[in-house]
Parts: structure tokens; C-alpha cells; sequence
């Protein structure tokens, strides 16, 4: 039978108030009209006000030298690059703090939820005191304290901490040993990636073998052990696969190996602790949502405690956690460009700060930084949608 | 004499989609008549009425109420509302007004009438449907039959030429189905013109003029309901009569 | 003592895990608490005119330095014999939130109407003095908790009603209607709120005709209530969504059209599903206005530092005395407001109407 739409006669539109059509198409054509007025109205007005002040404009300053240093560039950089370099090396630090941040904030917040619901009363109320406590501070109040009243005070490099060994803390941050590439670097890496997917597969085919014969495959042994072997063999035949560069005590301050800039460590501890308790709440939340008639069904069946955990409570949890989850990530992201209340070099300080300071081009500058958040924000949304969309507990 | 049917459906279709949900309905409902619609679910009935006052929009076929054709013209549309009552299943009052100031919201705001006439207007339904005493109440505060009472007075407010009733009682404790009929009943007698969608036989042996039966889209018999139920005609209705009235 | 005995064995001891965290946790409170203890109250210093007070060695908080500055730290440095016209506003609003916040009081509309349009139109005079016959107090001087509140309640007050329209907007049928609004909250809950003030300070002037000129505390209120908007349209969209469609079938049954159905049956009962929401999102922007830092104006914490900066009360223990003080006050605020916000959440969720 063929498709309602096509058997209806197409009805004329009247001109009349009353045709819900036309009402339709006056209300948008005037909210369309009435937008496109605003923004007519304020790009003349600002075409005029930056002729009358001769600001320059257009994207063209994005090759101008930058003629100014940046503590932290992970991407080869010097006061003779551009702006547009100047650019990419905020954008990499931005992306740094913020992956760093996430993977520590998750940890920390899954912890602190399950912690949460321990039956260790003291231990509950100490994870409870945590939540409270460093939600209810705001960010910002939290880096100072981080940066001002720990770092800072600090001594300084020749009477550092050593944390490990090689690893020292001062007041211009941690200094630990730098990895360096060797020749035998890209084979190493290769055989680690190789005995990875060689581990993926193992585990697939374990996985459909106990489903057809019910045999278990010793995966899980035969995965580490190729994981160590393999790129293993490549070190003893190719040589170290890396340098360890040691850092030294010079005449001030130490020289060589990697710093973390105590900027970078206080900017991360504070988004980490601060997101990580956004992600209890949502993880204890996420857990606590599943009734305990599933775990008493799961039981009832024969599976053990570990088993239904795994197979029942954990994945209906992560349905609920997941989207918030997402976005307290994003929230983190977005809390990133707080660096510019301590000086780390981050995409906010050095763009819209140093260069729009510079250059002046206030609006190609913030258009550029907003742009750059919107498409982070929009690509997780957007990777969180279809995830959500897979997941969905399909219901009537 | 004969006046023109004051509900008038002819030849509708209507598709959600691909699914064809009524196929070419066509009922003529007289000024004052009592129609049940009965039938399994999914076979359309809900929709049927729900197009009478343009809560749904039929695809293909003409429907006039009181003269008035339904179409997409908003102005004709909210005309007809006006003239149709309807009472829902899921009751449907408004939780944050009282139950009088549910019985006086669409009088004032549609009719443009003056608070103290609307406030007497609902005291007067609501005694009639036997609960002037919870005119101050909430309705989280009632049990589902007085809720689903005070839902008819609501509709009755407005002064309606037509009252729908789409499975008032489906959604109802079975010790408070009768309180429900009863007040349907009364309106029955006093001349009310009422469409039904129910399962309940009993009021529509007392009440009903007509007995539609309706599956699958199609009205396949309708008739007096002496006639209905000892002397069906078609195979599908014996059946459907023989799985409700058994038990 | 049996009881005690049995609860401490149950709930701390039960197995030899729990035991060792017990003591990790044990071990841990005992090297943290009592060195704050220590600090905070009982070296620390109580009285003092000046920083000389709090010099010395083994001097724990320096508390004189809070009470000497509290007045910068809750007005700015707006003048001090005009003081009375900000307090009196703020007990206006005062006066119009605590009956809005119980529960039982009626006549809630006309509760909010005049906290949402007439008290903040008395408080902008008052405060500003932008009347003949007032002496007039420009922006400049206005800060701490003062700005702190301005900003944060002029964000959820101007939010509200362009979030409903854009919450409104995004449900809408129109594709063009909801088209512009998705676009407008994605964009503005996609960016940084610095970025925001940034675009507020810097940018805005740009596309201001020739004479108008807003100062900068205006610029970031603008900025501020654009991006508030848009996670109060998310509110209420959620809102939106709680209520039953059988409600917007029963009203447009009963002839309302579709103003008369949103306004009357709609968002009256959205709004009290939201009431969380917006609380949460107010303790949100309350500690968001610590951001308004970065473009030079001074709220709660920002003038907490520049009291810390200035010579006068320049002393070893200051930046933390200053910084736990500050930590304090706004925590306060926000616990409390977020423990008013469970209880809402709470009371609703019994079902009850009213």
C-alpha cells in the first residue's frame, strides 16, 4: 500500500491567518529576517568602527613574526615564528593539560565514587567530604591555591625534593629524566602495535571459540606473553629503543631531561581534583541506578559477584555515566583556558592574550579560539550522540 | 423533518506513515445520538475520535462537526473545539490548579467569561458529577474515579454539543468503574451527544443507540445493540464478541 | 558500649581490607587535621592594627588582616558613607527570596515578578545612583561580594526569560525557529566562558555605534547573560520534557491555543521541575564570576588579592590566611545553596503539587 503522504491532495495555501502553513512560514521568514537585520546591522557597524581606528583585518597576520617566547612549546618554536605558529603551540598545550587532565580525573573520580559507596564508613565519609568540599570551591580559587600556596613556595632548584629517583620537585617544577629516540624506536613501536592487535585478535577468536565449544583459550597468557616477547626480541637484536637523558644540576638550575613547568603541574592537579569530583558524584550516581534487583537476579542465576559485576551492573552503570561523564570531559577542556589566570602557556594565554594583545585583531583572534573550542565541543557531542544511539536500551 | 447529522465522516483515510490506520471510515452521528466504538486494540478507534475535534489530522475523506468542516484552517479548528468535550483515559487534569480553578481555566481564557460566572458554571458540573465538596482540592489528592469525575466536568464546562470519551475508564481501579459510568450514564439521559471508545458492554447495552464495531481500520459492523450482541453479522465481530464477554 | 563496639567492628573493621584502609585513613587525618588545627586557630593571630602583628616566627593565620579588610572584601571600594544604599537593596532582595524559597508561602508569582523586574530596576538606582538626587557611584569603585552577586544574579535574572524562548524555540515544529535556536545554545555552551569575556571587553566595543559606550562591567554582564542562556534553555528544555503530553492534548481539547497552553498549563508545571536545575545553575555562575578577574574587575576573590597585594598588610601567612578565608565564604554559599537544591529535588519527587 503505498505511503499517506503521496494518496493526500496537495492543498492550495490560503491566504489566510488561519492556515497553519502560512502562520508557520510568517513566523520563520520574520525570525530569519529580523537575524540576518542584526548581523547586517552590526558587521557595518563594526566594519566602520575598525576603518575609523585603522585595525587591520583579515587572517593575513597569521604569518606575522610573533617576536615573543613561550615557556612550554611542544612543536619546534622561536620568537621568529608566526603567530600562526604561536597558534599551534597553545593549541598543543591546551590539548596536552587537557588529555593529561581527563585521564587523571577519570581515575581519580571512579575511585572517589566507588570510594563512595564503600561499606568503610570512614572511608565513605572521606570521599563524601571530598566531593563537597572541592565542588562547592571555585576553580579559579583553587589554581591560586595550587599555584600561590604550594608551588611557589617551593624551594628552589638546588635544594630540590627528590619524589623518585631522578626526579626532583622545586619551585620551578618537576624535572625527571627525558626519553630521546633511537634508531631502533620506529621497530620497537612497531612490534608493541603489532603485538597489540595480534592480542585483539587472539581474544576474538578465544572469545568465539568458547562459544561454539565451550573451551577456554589461555588468551590472557598468550597475550602478555607477546606483548613482552615480541617487541622484546626487537630490543636484543636493534639495541635500546631509547635514550634516557639525565637531567644534571648546572650552575642554577638543572639542565636536560623533561620539565614540567610548575604552571603546567598546578593548572593539571587543579582541573584533575576539581573534574574528579563532578565524576564521583556522576559514578556513584551511575552505579547506585541499578537496582539491586539486578545484582539479586544476577545471583539468583549462579553468576558470581565478580561476573555480575562485570556482565550486568557495570555495563548498565556506564549507560547512565557515559553521557555526563562526556561532559564534565568537555567541562574540562573548556576549564583549561583558566591558564591564563596562572601563566601557563595555554591556547586562550597565548592567542587571545599575547597575540590579540599585539595585533589587535580582536575579532578574527577570539572568532579563531571560539572556533577552535566549538569543534572539540561539537565532535564529542557528537561521538557521544552515536555512542548513546548504540547503547540505547531499546524500549517499547 | 430531519436534521443534518451534527458529526459527519465520510471516506476517511488516514496513514501513520505506511500504516494505514483507518481505511475509508465513513459515520453519521445524529444530534443527541449515543455511539460505542468497540474493538481490539490497535484497530483504529482512539484515532477515529481523536480526529473528531483535530487532536489528529485525517489524510484523505471530510469531517464536519455541527456543520463546521475540519480542515487545517486554525480558525475552524479551535471553532470546533469549543463544541467537542473530551474526556481521556489518562484523565489528564492540570496538577498545579485546584479542581475548580481546572473546571474554570479554558471558560475564561477560551469564552472570555467573568471569574465569578465560571466559578458558579463549575460548581454546578461538579455537583452534578457528585463532588462539589473537592471543588479545592489538588488533583493528586483524589482518588482516579473523582479525578476522571472532575475530567468530565472540566470538558462539561465549556458547554459542549459533543462528548468524546476516549477509554475513560481503562486507566481505573475496577471499584471506581461504576462511579464513572454513572455519571456518563446521567449525561446519556439528559440528551448529551456522546461518541465512546470503551470495553465496557454494560453501559453500552444501557446507553448506547448504536454499537460500532471497528478492527483493523475498517468499520466492519455497527448496529442497535440488542441487534449487536445476540445477532452479529460478520465472522470478525463474533469473535471479538466471544473473547470479551467470556468471563 | 557494646553498641559502639559493634558499629565500629561492622562499619570500620569488618574484614582485614577495610581494616587497612581504616588505618590509611586514620594515618592520613592525623598528619593533615591537626597542623590546620594548629594554624587556623590556635597559633594563629586574632588581634592586630596592623601587618606587625602578624609578623614573627611560628604565627599561624593571620586573621586580622580579614577583619580590617572586610568592608573591601564585601563592597569594593564603593564610598563608605554611601554604603547604607547598597545595604538596603540588598535587603530588598532579600525580602522578596526567602518567601520565594518556602515552599508554603503563596502568591508565588507575584513573588517573582517583583524579584525578577521590579527589585533589580530599585537595586540598579540604588546602587548606581543613576537618579537626579542621588549621588552617583560609577562602576569603577564597585567590588567585591558586590560585584560577586551583580554578576551572578544578573546572569540567572536576565537568562530566565531568553531561556525559556530559546528552550521554547528548540521544541518548536518550525525548522527555521529551531534551526537558530540549537544554534545559538550549542554555540554558546561550546566555548569558554573566558573566551566569552573576552568577546564581551574586547570585542563589543567593536560593534557599538560611535556614541554608545558601556562601561566594562556592563559589557560583562551582556556577555555573561548570553552565555547563561543557554544552559538555562537546557534546564528548561529538561523541564519541558518532564511534562506529560496528555497535558498539551487536554488543553488544546479544551480550545486554549498555543500561548494560552504553554503559559497556563506548559510551563508552570515544567518550572517546578526545574527548580533544581536552576539553583544548580546559579551556584555554577556563583563560582564562575571569579572569572571576571582575567578582565579586570574585582569580585569576592579578586579583591581578596588585590587586599593581598597592597603593602600595607603584606605577611608571610596572608596569602593563606586570604585564600582560606575566600575558600570559606564561598563555600558556604554554595553548599548551602546546593543542600536547598536536593531538598527541592526531594520534595518534588514525593509528587507532591504544591
Amino acid at each position: 500500500m503505498a505511503g499517506g503522504k503521496q494518496a493526500t491532495a496537495k492543498r492550495a495555501m490560503r491566504w489566510s491567518w488561519n492556515d497553519p502553513h502560512l502562520r508557520s512560514l510568517i513566523w520563520q521568514v520574520a525570525a530569519l529576517a529580523a537575524v540576518v537585520a542584526a548581523l547586517w546591522y552590526f558587521a557595518a557597524t563594526a566594519h566602520e568602527n575598525l576603518s575609523r581606528q585603522h585595525i587591520a583585518t583579515g587572517f593575513g597576520f597569521l604569518q606575522n613574526t610573533a617576536g615573543f617566547g613561550i615557556v612550554q612549546a611542544l612543536v619546534p618554536y622561536s620568537e621568529e615564528a608566526s603567530y600562526g605558529r604561536a597558534f599551534l603551540v597553545g593549541l598543543c598545550n591546551t590539548l596536552l593539560v587537557a588529555a593529561l587532565g581527563t585521564i587523571l580525573a577519570v581515575a581519580l573520580g571512579f575511585a572517589v565514587g566507588i570510594a563512595r559507596l564503600s561499606s568503610n564508613w570512614l572511608v565513605a565519609k572521606l570521599a563524601a567530604v571530598y566531593v563537597e568540599t572541592l565542588r562547592n570551591i571555585p576553580l579559579l580559587l583553587q589554581l591560586f591555591f595550587w599555584y600561590f600556596a604550594i608551588l611557589q613556595p617551593l624551594p628552589g632548584p638546588r635544594e630540590s625534593l627528590t619524589l623518585l629517583p631522578g626526579v626532583f620537585l622545586s619551585n620551578r617544577g618537576i624535572v625527571m629524566p627525558g626519553v630521546g629516540l633511537t634508531g631502533t624506536s620506529p621497530a620497537f613501536l612497531a612490534a608493541l602495535f603489532l603485538a597489540i592487535v595480534a592480542s585483539f585478535l587472539v581474544t576474538r577468536y578465544a572469545k568465539a571459540r568458547r562459544m561454539t565449544t565451550g573451551e577456554r583459550f589461555p588468551a590472557s597468557v598468550v597475550n602478555t606473553v607477546s606483548i613482552i616477547v615480541l617487541p622484546g626480541l626487537v630490543w636484543l637484536i636493534g639495541g635500546a629503543p631509547f635514550t634516557i637523558d639525565h637531567a644534571a644540576m648546572g650552575k642554577f638550575d638543572f639542565t636536560g631531561g623533561w620539565r614540567l613547568l610548575p604552571e603546567f603541574l598546578a593548572l593539571l592537579l587543579g582541573l584533575a581534583l576539581y573534574t574528579a569530583a563532578f565524576i564521583a558524584e556522576i559514578v556513584r550516581a551511575g552505579i547506585q541506578s541499578v537496582g539491586r534487583g539486578q545484582t539479586e537476579a544476577a545471583h539468583a542465576l549462579g553468576l558470581s559477584n565478580g561476573q555480575a559485576l562485570r556482565l550486568v551492573v557495570i555495563p548498565q552503570a556506564l549507560r547512565v555515566i557515559i553521557p555526563p561523564l562526556t561532559s564534565q570531559i568537555l567541562n574540562l577542556t573548556k576549564n583549561s583556558s583558566l591558564a591564563v589566570a596562572i601563566g601557563y602557556p595555554d591556547l586562550v594565554s597565548v592567542f587571545a592574550g599575547t597575540v590579540l594583545n599585539q595585533t589587535g585583531q580582536a575579532i578574527e583572534v577570539i572568532a579563531i579560539t571560539m572556533g577552535v573550542y566549538l569543534v572539540i565541543s561539537l565532535a564529542t557531542s557528537l561521538a557521544m550522540n552515536l555512542y548513546n544511539a548504540r547503547v540505547a536500551i531499546v524500549e517499547r | 423533518m430531519t436534521k443534518s447529522p451534527i458529526i459527519e465522516i465520510a471516506h476517511v483515510d488516514k496513514w501513520y506513515g505506511d500504516f494505514h490506520v483507518l481505511k475509508d471510515v465513513s459515520l453519521s452521528v445524529a444530534e443527541g445520538e449515543r455511539i460505542v466504538i468497540a474493538g481490539p486494540s490497535g484497530s483504529g478507534k482512539s484515532t477515529l475520535i481523536r480526529c473528531i475535534n483535530r487532536l489528529e489530522a485525517h489524510d484523505k475523506g471530510r469531517i464536519a462537526v455541527d456543520g463546521i468542516e475540519l480542515t487545517e484552517d486554525l480558525k475552524r479548528i479551535d471553532e470546533v473545539r469549543r463544541e467537542v468535550g473530551m474526556v481521556f483515559q489518562q484523565f489528564n487534569l492540570f496538577p498545579h490548579m485546584t479542581v475548580l480553578e481546572n473546571c474554570t481555566l479554558a471558560p475564561i481564557w477560551v469564552r472570555k467569561q467573568p471569574q465569578e460566572e465560571a466559578e458558579a458554571t463549575a460548581m454546578r458540573f461538579l455537583e452534578r458529577v457528585r463532588i462539589p465538596e473537592q471543588a479545592l482540592k489538588y488533583p493528586g489528592q483524589l482518588s482516579g474515579g473523582q479525578q476522571q469525575r472532575v475530567a468530565i466536568a472540566r470538558a462539561l464546562c465549556m458547554n459542549p454539543k459533543i462528548m468524546l470519551f476516549d477509554e475513560p475508564t481503562s486507566a481505573l481501579d475496577p471499584e471506581m468503574i461504576k462511579e464513572v459510568l454513572d455519571v456518563m450514564v446521567g449525561l446519556a439521559n439528559d440528551g448529551m451527544t456522546m461518541i465512546c471508545v470503551t470495553h465496557e458492554m454494560g453501559f453500552a447495552r444501557e446507553v448506547a443507540n448504536r454499537v460500532v464495531f471497528m478492527d483493523q481500520g475498517e468499520i466492519v459492523e455497527e448496529a442497535p445493540p440488542a441487534e449487536f450482541f445476540t445477532a452479529p453479522k460478520s465472522e470478525r465481530t463474533k469473535a471479538f464478541l466471544a473473547q470479551i464477554l467470556r468471563g | 558500649m557494646t553498641g559502639a563496639m559493634k558499629w565500629l567492628r561492622r562499619n570500620l573493621f569488618s574484614n582485614w581490607w577495610n581494616t587497612g584502609l581504616t588505618l590509611l585513613v586514620l594515618f592520613v587525618l592525623w598528619r593533615a587535621l591537626p597542623p590546620f588545627v594548629d594554624w587556623a586557630f590556635i597559633s594563629a593571630v586574632w588581634h592586630g592594627e596592623d601587618r606587625t602583628a602578624c609578623l614573627g616566627p611560628d604565627k599561624g593565620a593571620c586573621w586580622p588582616f580579614i577583619f580590617a579588610n572586610l568592608d573591601q572584601f564585601i563592597y569594593g571600594r564603593y564610598p563608605a558613607d554611601l554604603r547604607w544604599r547598597v545595604d538596603i537593596a540588598f535587603l530588598l532582595g532579600l525580602a522578596g527570596l526567602v518567601p520565594m524559597l518556602i515552599p508554603r508561602v503563596p502568591a508565588k508569582v507575584w513573588n517573582l515578578g517583583y524579584l525578577v523586574v521590579a527589585w533589580p530596576m530599585i537595586a540598579i538606582v540604588l546602587i548606581s545612583g543613576d537618579r537626579p538626587g542621588l549621588i552617583g557611584v560609577d562602576t569603577d569603585l564597585w567590588g567585591g561580594l558586590l560585584v560577586t552577586l551583580i554578576v551572578a544574579i544578573t546572569g540567572i535574572v536576565a537568562s530566565f526569560p531568553l531561556g525559556i524562548l530559546l528552550a521554547l524555540g528548540r521544541r518548536s515544529e518550525m525548522p527555521v525557529i529551531r534551526t537558530l535556536s540549537t544554534i545559538f545554545i550549542e554555540f554558546w555552551r561550546g566555548v569558554p566562558l573566558i573566551t566569552v569575556l573576552f568577546m564581551a571587553s574586547v570585542m563589543l566595543p567593536i560593534f557599538l555605534p560611535r556614541g554608545l559606550h558601556l562601561d566594562n562591567l556592563l559589557r560583562c554582564l551582556v556577555g555573561v547573560a548570553l552565555f547563561s542562556s543557554a544552559y538555562m534553555a537546557e534546564v528548561v528544555r529538561g523541564g519541558l520534557q518532564a511534562v506529560p503530553r496528555g497535558q498539551v492534548e487536554a488543553a488544546r481539547a479544551l480550545g486554549l491555543s498555543y500561548w494560552q497552553t504553554m503559559g497556563l498549563v506548559v510551563l508552570p508545571q515544567a518550572l517546578r521541575h526545574v527548580i533544581p536545575g536552576i539553583v544548580n545553575t546559579f551556584i555554577g555562575l556563583f563560582k564562575d564570576t571569579t572569572l571576571v578577574l582575567i578582565i579586570g574587575l574585582f569580585d569576592f576573590l579578586g579583591q581578596v588579592r588585590v587586599q593581598l597585594s597592597d603593602m600595607h598588610w603584606s605577611t608571610p601567612q596572608g596569602a593563606a590566611t586570604g585564600y582560606v578565608f575566600a575558600a570559606f565564604v564561598y563555600w558556604v554559599f554554595c553548599f548551602g545553596m546546593s543542600r536547598y537544591s536536593a531538598f527541592m529535588e526531594r520534595r518534588l519527587n514525593k509528587g507532591r503539587v504544591r
